[in-house]
């Protein structure tokens, strides 16, 4: 029952073709086979939302799913979305406004800030805070996060906030 | 703000600005390196057997259809580790009378709590593992499990380690002044009983470590995602019987730690045998089942206390019983009675009464082991203490900004020195309640809560003052026998280009130490912080120090660096002095130019006097011997702690029909002393009040009669997520130390000390037209309707 | 955290998957969306020898009318009950619950049919059917029948599926012009399951209520129909006499579980306080309009 199964599909934009055990899930394959750890475990339960890329455009759970049931899909990760630059200014506007610390949760963060975004261009600091809910943070308290969510809708929108030099979010905010 | 160092005019000034972090980049790339993405060549992977029951004996253990397996490479038992593992004892001598068994990484006799490590297997994948594990059978007798706090202590009762005879670990009492007096002309006095939940860490990275043996250099190598590195290269050395330079501790990237990852677990201390064994690298990371199970847990605390005042409402005195549990053992290198121990030490702190009495019980009982987590003991001081304040006031009719405003230590009271033995340099209580008292408009909170309880709303108004315990000395562990240093160090150079490199031993787990560094170190010397880069987390490589615990790493790893880089100057200047027939005195650095001091005019370029001191050496007068390496260590000297002081208010709705609490809003005031960073402090803040939130509505380790763990996954486990909590607002007091020069305490703890009292407050404050009150966190709906009468 | 061995067999035909199910006999599992089937493969709960992926059959997609009566194919993912504009206007209490059901992710790979078959009695959709009176359509190697939501869930996790056969679509009738239909549920944070949640679907003749379904979810091993609530407030006017004695009558309708931190009577109690929430909002002529989804 451990005998690997062929499997092609489309990762960050190359095609890969794999031998796998049909019990790998996707963050592991992606994780251990082709070493994209940018993707991160922190559940193995679709309970935190570490471990979200992008499948055939839409953000899932890599943990709630086996590699081969990805077969003949496109498949984009952290990594995938920071090269093609999709979110360049959402991770510049993390960046500004310290929307992470440890980071372990951040490509999770971001596929979710990136699917919402592309769903709707104006949301509310209330919708943003639904479209995170299954996502954990330990560290930031989230604020920050959903800071830099509506600064890039308004950017994207073409009201270019002064983008709050960090000295000035120092007191209160 | 009186500073003179943080002039934000100055060329290279960069204390006390928000600067982003350097180091977040990498990560928001996916590019980040933490243990459980690391891969070594040949590297198996280990998975454990676990015990099924909270206290049994291991009658037999068969591992014979596990080590068959294809693809598993070592199959070893408690015994098996025994052979090359010295066990551990977790009590300090400063804890008198602390009893605690010894421990050894795997179960040997019997388990003693539901989760223990009992045997681990190593194979070539984790899922190989896994299945091994599976096919491994232990016997188990059952025996009598221990939960109840007070059943542990009664006559009779199962006792958990028979060689101690007693399922007490510690007890404590703290007295001063005359209490029973106190009490005995109190106008008014307030008593309850509060409960506080046990919760757990839960980091996103969960615990992850490669330990890789090479025997041929009898030379290990740790992976490890540890807050405290130089702390494990000893206990591996030691426990291990390794010399101590050969032991490697590597701490790179790390998700989280919060006080979590830096005591000692069976399983990682386990993992170094089995790569000693296998002489492979073997990683271990606990997967989020087990790190419920194993990580340690925090508080479990039920204190009864009660509170005396006079007729105007000024406390005459405070009674603590504390009793808490702890597990099966004591944690070790820390111990697990220091929550207890700064519970009864901070209740009041904030307050000038001056008769208390604490009462500590530490029991035993067939649980994971408790420790220390973020803001340990704060929480549950700052809760008792604020509600029982509030308590006295609702009695006296006076208003909760009022009765604490009689009662806070004022400015002209330091130094002070509490009951409970604590010396306060200098806090600011009243600025920041009567900053507080502005900025939540408390006015309009109390006007628009009258005009909404007419309709039927429900809202509730809680403020909570705190003190929190930072830059611990050697008092705090060194005292007690613990390897476990209170100083730092740093260790600062000139590149040859006339760049910087720092490399210090606090660590960086994304709260931005290596950002503070490269802010003080580059102002002190004169250059672009970008030019500055700074090395944390490699024993072989950074300076010795006691790294991230205590809120220490900007008090005490900020002036290390601070005093390194000042020297490293006092050296450049010394060459360059030569180089261009100058006294140093009249000469500085900025912006990497060497510059007189008085005109600000350029002499020489820093990367020219790098060039000089380390290629054309020849060219300086012989008595001139370029240090372009300076090495500086430090440890508090002065007060044993720096206290930082601060309150919180929290605005609440209650939803009296189903008991669901609704966040509106939390407001911060706190002083940290010198802030090196805004922007990073604020979000230390509130990822910490976030934490002070779950627990007060959310976290909860709830145990069975069995001591089955009944909700140990993140479904069943609520963190504090998005939705439900509220923005928060941050504003700050400085009162810098004076016993550094940076001036800087920590800011680590603050948001969580006072975060669950002011949410308790507010919640009381809301139902307590309906008669009820709560005292126990979390704060859940089934609680609340029992409160208010409804189930 | 990692499952046991399986085989995995992928197929577009219904037929196919039908048969390597009966091949394996009684070892096989249909994998549909997986967003439950996959955690619990992953604890170890579940470990079958071979995985079904029924995923790709064409068959099992699409949501069209025909007449009065919506067919959703069981493919269909818990994400499309938000966005399409067929459930909105013939099925609009799947679109006002799919904001409660998991979260964003979830909602993208779960599927309608799958969390109807794994009946979980805490998921917001099977107990939606009931109050729909969605009918079921299921395929088999004997071909296909159809049944009832009402009595389709037997017990916990347990129902009228045998093995081996497949949900292949949901029917659902149409959403009349004198239909007012509201949801809501009490879940401790956003996307967990709720302590309590209820979908109300009613036809009304002026204010009078005609046929009302009233069905609850959390408060049992099954998704539950409150017929006794239903009972008491048919052919009256949502007053709040008649909604004090549909929460009285709930005490006949539903069997929480009772555990030491969610005990049967604070269940009972959130779900009288829901029913009367959720009946207010129903006696508001324009509750459809200004039902606003959250």
């Amino acid at each position: 029952m451990n005998e690997r199964v062929p499997i092609e599909l489309e990762v960050n934009g190359e095609a890969v073709a794999k031998y796998v055990e049909p019990r790998l899930s996707l963050a592991d394959f992606l994780r251990e086979e082709l070493e994209l750890t940018g993707t991160h475990q922190g559940c193995e339960m679709g309970a935190c939302g570490a471990c979200l890329v992008l499948l055939n455009g839409k953000a899932v759970h890599s943990c709630l799913m086996f590699a081969v049931q990805a077969h003949g899909d496109h498949v984009e990760t952290v990594e995938g979305l920071s090269q093609r630059k999709a979110i360049a200014d959402i991770q510049q506007a993390f960046h500004n406004n310290n929307a992470l610390q440890c980071g372990f949760c951040t490509a999770g963060m971001l596929v979710t800030a990136h699917e919402l975004l592309s769903r709707n261009t104006t949301p509310t600091r209330h919708e943003i805070r639904d479209g995170l809910s299954g996502n954990y943070c330990r560290c930031t308290g989230y604020q920050a996060i959903v800071d830099s969510i509506v600064s890039v809708a308004r950017s994207r929108a073409g009201n270019v906030d002064t983008p709050a030099s960090p000295g000035e979010r120092g007191t209160a905010s | 703000m009186n500073n003179a160092l943080g002039k934000l005019d100055r060329p290279n000034s960069y204390i006390g600005r928000s600067v982003t972090r350097p180091n977040a980049k990498r990560l928001l790339a996916g590019k980040g390196r933490y243990v459980t993405d690391m891969k070594l060549p040949r590297m198996l992977h280990a998975a454990f057997v676990r015990s099924p029951y909270a206290h049994a004996k291991i009658m037999s253990i068969d591992i014979s259809a596990a080590a068959a397996m294809p693809g598993v490479h070592l199959v070893a038992t408690g015994a098996d580790l025994a052979k090359l593992c010295k066990p551990w004892v977790g009590t300090l001598d400063h804890f008198r009378g602390m009893k605690s068994s010894p421990q050894l990484p795997l179960a040997i006799d019997k388990v003693v709590w539901a989760g223990q490590a009992v045997v681990a297997v190593v194979a070539q994948s984790r899922a190989l593992a896994e299945d091994a594990a599976e096919l491994v059978e232990v016997a188990y007798e059952e025996l009598g499990v221990v939960t109840d706090i007070d059943l542990a202590r009664q006559e009779g009762s199962e006792i958990i380690n028979p060689d101690l005879g007693t399922n007490l670990s510690f007890t404590l009492k703290v007295e001063s002044g005359d209490v029973e007096a106190a009490f005995k002309d109190g106008a008014v006095e307030i008593e309850d009983v509060f409960h506080f939940g046990r919760h757990t860490a839960v980091t996103l990275e969960p615990r992850a470590i490669i330990a890789d043996y090479n025997s041929s250099e009898e030379q290990l190598t740790v992976h490890h995602a540890t807050q405290t590195p130089y702390q494990f290269q000893d206990l591996y050395s030691r426990y291990y019987g390794i010399a101590e330079s050969r032991v490697r501790v590597v701490a790179p990237d790390i998700g989280g730690s919060f006080g979590m990852k830096l005591h000692v677990y069976h399983e990682d201390m386990a993992v170094v045998g089995l790569s000693m064994l296998t002489g492979r690298p073997v990683k271990y990371v606990a997967d989020r089942m087990e790190s419920f199970l194993s990580d340690i847990h925090a508080r479990d605390h039920r204190v009864t206390s009660s509170m005396t005042a006079d007729a105007s409402g000024n406390i005459l005195g405070m009674k603590v019983d504390d009793v808490t549990a702890i597990g099966a053992f004591s944690s070790f290198p820390r111990t697990s009675v220091v929550e207890g121990n700064q519970v009864v030490r901070l209740m009041g702190a904030p307050y000038r009464f001056r008769n208390y009495r604490g009462d500590l019980s530490v029991v035993f009982q067939n649980k994971v082991q408790t420790s220390q987590y973020r803001a340990v003991g704060h929480p549950i001081a700052c809760s008792v203490t604020e509600s029982l304040i509030d308590g006295i006031g609702r009695r006296l009719g006076l208003d909760p900004f009022e009765i604490r405003r009689r009662n806070i230590i004022t400015q002209d009271m330091y130094p002070y020195t509490s009951p409970t033995g604590y010396k306060f340099e200098r806090l600011s209580h009243e600025v920041c309640l009567d900053k507080l008292h502005a900025e939540m408009d408390y006015p309009r909170l109390l006007k628009q809560q009258e005009e909404l309880r007419a309709k039927g709303v429900y809202r509730g108004i809680g403020i909570a003052m705190f003190v929190e315990i930072t830059n611990p000395s050697p008092a705090f562990y060194g005292v007690g026998g613990a390897r476990i240093s209170s100083q730092d160090g740093a260790i600062v150079k000139i590149t040859p280009s006339g760049e910087v490199q720092c490399l210090v031993s606090i660590g960086e787990h994304g709260q931005g130490t290596e950002t503070i560094i490269g802010q003080i170190v580059a102002e002190n010397l004169g250059v672009d912080r970008e030019t500055v880069r700074v090395i944390t987390g490699d024993t072989d490589v950074t300076p010795y120090g006691g790294a991230n615990w205590a809120c220490r790493g900007a008090g005490i790893g900020g002036e290390t660096a601070f005093q390194a880089a000042k020297k490293l100057k006092q050296n450049v200047l010394a060459v360059a002095a030569a180089i261009l027939q100058a006294k140093p005195s009249d000469l500085d650095i900025q912006n990497a130019q060497i510059v007189d001091a008085g005109t600000g005019n350029i002499r020489i370029a820093l990367s020219e006097v790098a060039r000089i001191s380390y290629f054309r050496s020849d060219t300086l007068p012989d008595d001139v011997s370029p240090q372009l390496t300076v090495a500086h260590h430090y440890s508090p000297k002065g007060y044993p702690f720096a206290f930082t002081n601060g309150v919180q208010g929290c605005h609440v709705e209650v939803d009296v029909e189903t008991g669901f609490v609704r966040l509106i809003d939390v407001w911060v005031v706190e002083d940290c002393g010198r802030i090196i960073n805004p922007m990073l402090v604020n979000e230390q803040v509130r990822g910490g009040a976030i934490q002070g939130l779950g627990a007060a509505l959310f976290e909860e380790c709830r145990y069975g009669e069995t001591g089955q763990l009944e909700n140990g996954s993140l479904a069943d486990y609520l963190v504090p997520m998005a939705y439900e909590m509220p923005d928060i607002k941050i504003f700050h007091v400085e009162t810098p130390t004076r016993d550094t020069e940076l001036g800087a305490k920590g800011c680590g703890e603050a948001g969580t000390a006072a975060a669950s009292a002011a949410a308790m407050n507010a919640v009381n404050d809301a139902i307590a037209p309906l008669g009820a009150h709560v005292s126990q966190i979390p704060m859940t709906p089934q609680r609340l309707l029992r409160a208010l009468g409804k189930v | 955290m990692k499952a046991r061995a399986f085989k995995y067999f992928r197929t577009q035909s219904l037929e196919d998957a039908l048969q390597a199910f009966d091949r394996a006999g009684g070892e096989g599992c249909y994998l549909a969306g997986g967003q439950s089937l996959v955690p619990s493969l992953s604890l170890r709960l579940q470990a079958p020898e071979l995985l079904i992926d029924i995923s790709r059959i064409e068959s099992l997609t699409g949501i069209s009318r025909s007449g009065n009566v919506l067919r959703v194919g069981a493919l269909t993912r818990h994400a499309e009950m938000l966005t399409s504009p067929e459930i909105a206007r013939h099925a609009p209490l799947l679109r006002r619950a799919a904001p409660f059901v998991a979260h964003p992710a979830i909602r993208n790979m779960g599927t309608f049919g799958g969390t109807i078959a794994l009946a979980d009695p805490s998921a917001e959709f099977p107990a939606m059917t009931l109050a729909m009176d969605a009918e079921f359509e299921i395929a088999s190697l004997a071909g296909t029948r159809t049944t009832k939501a009402d009595g389709f869930f037997r017990g916990l996790f347990e129902t009228g599926l045998q093995p081996g056969e497949i949900l292949t679509a949901i029917n659902i009738p149409c959403f009349g012009n004198a239909d007012r239909c509201v949801f809501d549920e009490l879940a401790r944070r956003r996307g967990d399951y709720a302590l309590v949640g209820a979908g109300v679907q009613g036809n009304f003749a002026q204010d009078l209520v005609s046929t009302i379904r009233i069905a609850f979810l959390s408060v049992g091993s099954t998704p539950l129909r409150a017929r006794h609530a239903e009972a008491a407030i048919t052919g009256r006017a949502l007053s709040a006499d008649a909604i004090s004695d549909a929460q009285a009558a709930l005490g006949d309708d539903l069997d929480p579980e009772d555990n030491e931190e969610t005990s049967a009577t604070m269940r009972m109690h959130l779900a009288r306080v829901l029913l009367g929430r959720l009946l207010g909002r129903l006696s508001q002529p324009d509750c459809m309009r200004q039902d606003e989804v959250t």
